[in-house]
């Protein structure tokens, strides 16, 4: 699972009003070579929540990405879309847990898959 | 028809590891699923500016319909029921994200992030109540209004489905409509059995142009009249006089068909979508005898 899903994801177990950012319990981290297209990148940038991004790219390991929220002229600079590309799209959670921020249940992350089946009663 | 897999069992448990690995090895299946998510791309009208878009794709199974969306060059995360088939799609390495989930439990995705969905045969599964705990109705309230929720305002989403029925189409259409979308129901080659496909084509937010439907695809421009009235002889019953007709007067001639009737019967090919040769001069002409 890449960070993108990641920043996407909320938990929606019932009764939970604020279900994201789920956090990351990490097992295993990969890498893997992604093309970069920075069209993609603006797009995507303004729907992106930043804080989520960051603490998840400290968890699984990534340090390089600033820690204000960049704002849109950041978007012109090269250099700052290759790591928010890599971050973005290149990290990817392997094997580990996500955890719901409010109830603290555990969705388990299996070859790269999250398992976000609720039981019956999360419904 | 008992041959749909609705009937048999769950999602999760028909699509076993057997029958996910049949499923994915099969050449005529990954066609079908390739050319209804091209025709699903296509509806789901993206902005043509070459951006990459963020999409999802519900019901991906092994991944060949979001296979189709890579190679547009668009981002995607599939949401699958069944472990087998998402394992498969692990093996084929596939570029989108994979989640295990339930769409009828509601999709937990962020607000307004989403660029566009699609979803190839998969919604009819929501109409099944596989456990007592389901109820078709608010699995399908939860699923419209969890997507409605994460797809950005303005952006489309497109179900190909199999509706069992009419009641069933209406049930997930009323569905739909009751979570905010506008839309409707496209149809491509409606007057053949085999190449008739359904597609539920849903915009969210207030109507606008871009929310006008599109046109499904027919064979031709024709209207069905003519095609019903033939209907209408084949079904009639006999008179009992034309039994006691003299056998001799009952062959319509002697020649054949003859041309009108072969181009009447092409022209009902051509409306089902199949492939049928052009009309020309020697269109239902005999071959000569000393052939």
């Amino acid at each position: 699972m890449r960070l993108l899903t990641h920043n996407m994801l909320s938990s929606n177990i019932k009764g939970v009003t604020n279900g994201f950012p789920l956090r990351i319990e990490v097992e295993k981290a990969i890498e893997k070579q992604v093309d970069f297209n920075p069209d993609f990148l603006k797009n995507m940038f303004p729907k992106i929540d930043w804080k989520a991004l960051l603490d998840a790219s400290r968890t699984m390991g990534y340090a390089e990405l600033p820690d204000e929220t960049p704002d849109s002229s950041m978007l012109d600079s090269d250099e700052f879309l290759r790591k928010f590309h890599h971050a973005l799209l290149e990290l990817h959670l392997e094997e580990g847990a996500l955890v719901c921020p409010e109830t603290g249940r555990k969705f388990p992350v299996n070859k790269g898959i999250p398992n976000m089946l609720l039981h019956e009663d999360e419904v | 028809m008992a041959s749909r897999p609705e009937l048999k069992a769950p999602p999760e448990i028909f699509y076993n590891d057997t029958e996910a690995r049949k499923y994915t090895s099969s050449s005529r299946i990954i066609e079908i699923q390739a050319k209804l998510s091209e025709r699903a791309l296509e509806l789901l009208a993206l902005p043509d500016d070459g951006v990459p878009r963020l999409l999802l794709d519900i019901g991906c199974g092994s991944g060949l319909s979001g296979e189709t969306l890579s190679e547009h060059g668009h981002q995607w995360i599939g949401l699958d029921i069944s472990q087998s088939m998402l394992n498969i799609a692990v093996e084929r390495e596939v570029e989108g994200d994979l989640l295990l989930g339930d769409m009828g439990q509601g999709l937990g995705f962020r607000p307004g992030v989403i660029d566009g969905a699609i979803s190839i045969s998969a919604v009819q599964w929501l109409c099944n109540a596989d456990k007592s705990s389901h109820e078709p109705r608010l699995r399908l309230k939860a699923f419209f209004g969890s997507l409605y929720r994460c797809l950005a305002r303005g952006a489309r989403a497109v179900f190909q489905v199999y509706p069992e029925s009419i009641a069933q189409r209406e049930l997930i259409l009323s569905a739909a409509m009751r979570a905010g979308f506008a839309g409707g129901v496209v149809i491509d080659f409606p007057h053949s059995t085999k190449s008739r496909k359904e597609f539920l084509v849903l915009t969210c937010g207030p109507p606008s142009i871009r929310s006008e439907l599109p046109k499904g695809k027919e064979g031709d421009m024709e209207s069905c009249s003519d095609d019903d009235s033939s209907e209408d002889e084949e079904n009639q019953t006999v008179c009992i006089s034309d039994r006691h007709r003299p056998r001799k007067k009952q062959k319509i001639t002697k020649k054949g068909k003859g041309r009108e009737w072969v181009l009447k019967k092409k022209e009902q090919m051509r409306r089902k979508g199949n492939v049928v040769p052009p009309d020309s001069k020697y269109t239902a002409r005999k071959r000569k005898g000393r052939f």
